[in-house]
């Protein structure tokens, strides 16, 4: 369970005019880049639902654009994000659709470039996200931890490989979730930790055997 | 100390026991939490209570309209009007009418501000405690206080209920703004951790049921002349409590009128736009001008 904050109720610092459909829009962004760890050459947003309908008096287009780009939510450069530079090197586009099988607030992130990636997330009110899908895999990451995500291949001892190393780090995990396509498919495992996590961590997790994608998702900062 | 304070009966329980003032409870738990020092704690608080005070500053002086080009220039007619004709209640109302509304049409305008709790209704808190602060020339020390006291209320009120208008409508918005704001004016005149609780008690009472039914979906209309009503509120509320007038039903069993009136209130009027004001005939003719 989230540890909750005084800073829950008189922050954060932001871009207006929405918690959720301009911040949020802002985090969702940030998470994104933090997973895809690189900033893609094309990507294509699908908003959905309210985000489709509102999201353009709300600033969510841009604020989804910002937040890829690295901006964070307090930035005063999203509200002009289309015009600036920063928005020059990289090709987007927006598409909008109703989906009653999706959350109000929901986007996917079709990333293209070195790798292709699908992130899906939602924005769940008062600011605060999850990104609830990288391509087929559920995820559950809210920004409020550090985590590491791996992919792997569904096979008995993976949870106590990897966490042993993050024993080793002397790393206290706060949350522990994996899934998989099916009994000895690939799978997936969402780790949530208190503190940093060391590059050295996540390369020994990637030399581990049967992994096959890791990535360390730095934890939002405001 | 009980570190799960989420209750107002906890937070007065803790207050009598330990003789602290209920920011000074807030922030040593804030920072017990989150392994920082009560310094760094407040300097947070301060970061945010600057970025109110620019984000005032800037609306005052700007007539930019939003996005849709509905809102915009009414802090402006505010001052434009105030300075031929000063307000009936005085200088105080008048400034807190105008930093409310001059945060909200920074917010739609796109531009800084800070969710307190929500971007929806980030005009209450802060017009309120800068409007008193400058009257009453209130040291910023003290201001921090009173934004923590803010804080804290807020803080308890999300303990059982989500403060989103999709979720409880705007009760859990503008109203728990204006209960944040009311115990932090009660804090700024020196009032005990009962009145403050009082004040926000009394403030939320009389907000319940309160609708999200925003034009178009977008936070304008009603929203940005709500937080200036529910910033004068918040006064009211403050000196009823100030004069030890108390709520019939204690703080908690309020709070747990709001959760049950939120779920009972109809989704078409929490933030769907689908129901009240969004739905009248000039509400859709205004949503199709602007979706196009």
């Amino acid at each position: 369970m989230k540890q909750r904050s005084l800073f829950d109720v008189i922050s954060p610092i932001m871009t207006g005019p929405s918690s959720s459909h301009t911040a949020g829009a802002v985090r969702l962004g940030i998470l994104a880049r933090n997973i895809y760890k690189e900033i893609p050459e094309k990507v294509t947003f699908k908003l959905y639902n309210s985000y489709a309908t509102t999201g353009k008096g709300h600033g969510t287009d841009k604020g989804l654009l910002s937040g890829l780009l690295g901006l964070t939510v307090d930035s005063c450069d999203i509200k002009n994000i289309f015009e600036l530079p920063l928005s020059k090197n990289i090709k987007y586009s927006f598409e909008y659709e109703q989906n009653i099988d999706r959350h109000p607030n929901a986007v996917d992130f079709i990333l293209e470039g070195k790798i292709n990636m699908v992130i899906s997330g939602n924005s769940i009110g008062a600011g605060n996200v999850e990104i609830t899908k990288i391509d087929d895999f559920s995820t559950k990451i809210s920004g409020e931890y550090n985590t590491i995500i791996l992919f792997y291949k569904d096979k008995p001892g993976m949870i106590s490989k990897v966490s042993t190393l993050i024993q080793d780090e002397n790393i206290n995990i706060a949350s522990l979730e994996c899934d998989r396509n099916a009994r000895g498919q690939t799978a997936s495992m969402c780790i949530c930790v208190d503190g940093d996590i060391p590059e050295r961590l996540i390369k020994s997790t990637e030399n581990i055997e049967d992994v096959y994608f890791v990535r360390n998702v730095k934890k939002l900062e405001d | 100390m009980d570190g799960n304070i989420n209750t107002f009966e906890k937070l007065l329980a803790e207050c009598k026991i330990s003789g602290k003032k209920i920011y000074e409870i807030m922030q040593e738990k804030e920072a017990l939490d989150f392994e920082i020092t009560i310094e760094e704690v407040r300097n947070k608080v301060r970061k945010n209570l600057k970025a109110m005070k620019s984000a005032i500053l800037r609306g005052l002086n700007s007539k930019e309209k939003s996005y849709s080009g509905l809102c915009g220039d009414e802090c402006y007619k505010l001052k434009e009007r105030y300075n031929k004709k000063p307000a009936l209640f005085g200088e105080l109302f008048e400034k807190i009418t105008m930093y409310a509304m001059a945060t909200m049409e920074e917010n739609l305008r796109m531009n800084t501000i800070v969710a307190c709790p929500t971007a929806g209704s980030c005009g209450i808190v802060p017009s309120v405690i800068t409007a008193v602060s400058e009257k009453d020339k209130i040291a910023e020390e003290e201001e921090i206080n009173a934004l923590i006291t803010a804080g804290t209320i807020g803080y308890i009120i999300s303990s059982k209920v989500a403060m989103a208008g999709a979720v409880a409508g705007c009760q859990a918005e503008c109203g728990v703004a204006s209960a944040m704001s009311a115990g932090a004016v009660v804090e700024l005149l020196g009032g005990n951790s009962n009145q403050i609780i009082q004040a926000s008690t009394l403030a939320l009472k009389n907000v319940l049921g309160l609708t999200c039914d925003p034009v178009a979906g977008l936070v304008e209309i009603p929203c940005v002349k709500r937080n200036v009503f529910l910033a004068i509120h918040s006064i009211t509320a403050a000196e009823l409590a100030l004069s030890d007038i108390e709520s019939k039903i204690p703080p908690d069993e309020v709070v747990d009128a709001m959760l049950q009136t939120g779920q009972l209130m109809s989704p078409l009027l929490k933030e769907t736009s689908k129901g009240g004001l969004a739905v009248t005939k000039s509400g859709i003719i205004l949503n199709r001008k602007i979706m196009g």
